[in-house]
């Protein structure tokens, strides 16, 4: 068998493993997804104001994004910690490449679920209005977005994954990072939203610099996984 | 018989400390090789440096003919190293941990089912998640997985550790049938005797040095 289909055989189990564990134990839908929601409240609670919220309403969006991702990447790495699982495919010769890939994009569908959500959140709780096409730049904002956080979270995640206390690095690690994703998808976010009076086609070019970041982290990773879970 | 492991004057590094002090060794396709010696005395250390994970600083060593000291990621794939943790996802059932395995090699359903089969967590043990295992059977789970991925040289550390005497049995019954089917088995375990009884050559390590 090729390498590349190797690979692409790799991906695929890793991805399906990592969803499957979601499946079993449901850690997504019982307690980050509430998180998430819990934070979205909480903002609404501290601002007070619906007129400021619909004004924030993207910017909440993607903070909570940010927070309730490191709960999500410190857990798909703990699974593999948990009974020596990633030294275990480290060992095997499993190319890292692919284990990356694949983490990344079970990554992404948990993160894009959870977007969905505090898009829905937000519509609901803050008044959020959109038009049609605000409606699928949103959508498109959202699948860029998640490209980027995948890559870097599963990256990043790796990197803090064997280090001394990793709870407290990854976070330290990841946000600055993350700001640009931050800036562009907030943007982005409003200009979908019309928030502040912003139009639709505002949107794109940040959306283009979410590509730019998507693109290279998933480059980065590709190449520079293995060898940082190596180290 | 072709030599399999073949390390002369090798030295390892852990951090700052040396894990392995100028070891010789060579072992041959088809051998039981027994490696004793107390803790801390670079067994472990050994067994990774024949997995290719450990680097080797000084010295030359070749693990089926493939050079430590420039392509030691090359060696991975063709040996199994199970070490003191089992490598299981505990979120997954044990078949669903068998067939992860299977799907990064390519192994098929049959050679899935005949190695769960071997080692006993067939059955309605295979719908039970790895969490809820015993120690034993978390072993043999582990131990399944490593014939799924048809290592040629079996590297284990401790690998009695947490089985029942069935179960030790069974596994020194399966390393005898690993060796037959062409296998090398190289193993450290403080379970002396037992050990000795399966063993077709003993090698004692002390100050990270061979003997």
């Amino acid at each position: 068998m090729s390498s590349a289909a190797s690979k692409r055989r790799v991906t695929i189990a890793v991805a399906r493993k990592d969803l499957t564990i979601e499946w079993n134990s449901r850690i997504l839908v019982n307690q980050v997804a509430p998180f998430a929601a819990i934070v979205m409240v909480l903002f609404a609670f501290a601002l007070d104001n619906d007129g400021i919220l619909q004004r924030v309403a993207p910017g909440l969006v993607w903070l909570a994004t940010l927070f309730s991702m490191l709960v999500v990447i410190q857990r798909s790495f703990t699974v593999e910690s948990a009974d020596g699982a990633l030294d275990a495919l480290r060992v095997a010769g499993i190319d890292m490449g692919a284990i990356f890939a694949g983490k990344a994009i079970a990554l992404m569908v948990q993160l894009f679920v959870l977007e969905l959500l505090l898009v829905a959140t937000a519509v609901v709780l803050y008044g959020v209005e959109m038009t049609l096409a605000g409606f699928c730049e949103a959508i498109v904002t959202l699948l860029v977005a998640t490209v980027g956080l995948g890559s870097v979270g599963t990256l990043y995640g790796g990197l803090a994954a064997g280090a001394r206390g990793r709870e407290t690095l990854l976070p330290l690690l990841l946000l600055p990072v993350v700001a640009p994703v931050l800036i562009g998808a907030t943007r982005a976010t409003e200009a979908a939203f019309g928030s502040g009076g912003t139009t639709v086609s505002e949107g794109w070019p940040w959306i283009g610099l979410l590509l730019v970041f998507a693109v290279l982290f998933c480059a980065v990773g590709t190449v520079a996984f293995g060898p940082l879970v190596d180290e | 018989m072709d030599t399999v492991i073949e390390l002369s004057g090798v030295v390892a590094v852990l951090g700052q400390f040396p894990a392995l002090a100028g070891i010789d060794l060579a072992v041959q396709r088809g051998e039981i090789v027994l490696l004793q010696g107390p803790n801390g005395a670079g067994k472990t250390s050994l067994l990774r440096v024949c997995a290719g994970l450990l680097p080797i600083e000084r010295g030359t060593g070749h693990v089926l003919g493939i050079d430590l000291a420039t392509n030691r990621e090359a060696i991975r794939s063709r040996v199994g190293l199970l070490g003191h943790a089992n490598g299981l996802y505990l979120d997954l059932t044990v078949m669903q941990n068998m067939q992860f395995w299977a799907s990064t090699v390519g192994a098929t359903k049959s050679e899935v089912d005949s190695a769960m089969a071997t080692m006993r967590i067939d059955g309605r043990l295979a719908r039970v998640k790895a969490s809820q295992l015993s120690a034993g059977q978390r072993r043999r789970c582990a131990l399944a997985s490593l014939i799924v991925r048809r290592a040629e040289i079996w590297l284990l550390d401790e690998p009695h550790a947490g089985l029942d005497a069935a179960g030790r049995d069974e596994l020194d019954a399966l390393l005898r049938s690993a060796v037959s089917s062409g296998a090398t088995v190289v193993l450290a375990s403080h379970e002396r005797d037992r050990a000795l009884g399966l063993a077709t050559r003993t090698v004692t390590i002390d100050g990270g040095g061979a003997s």
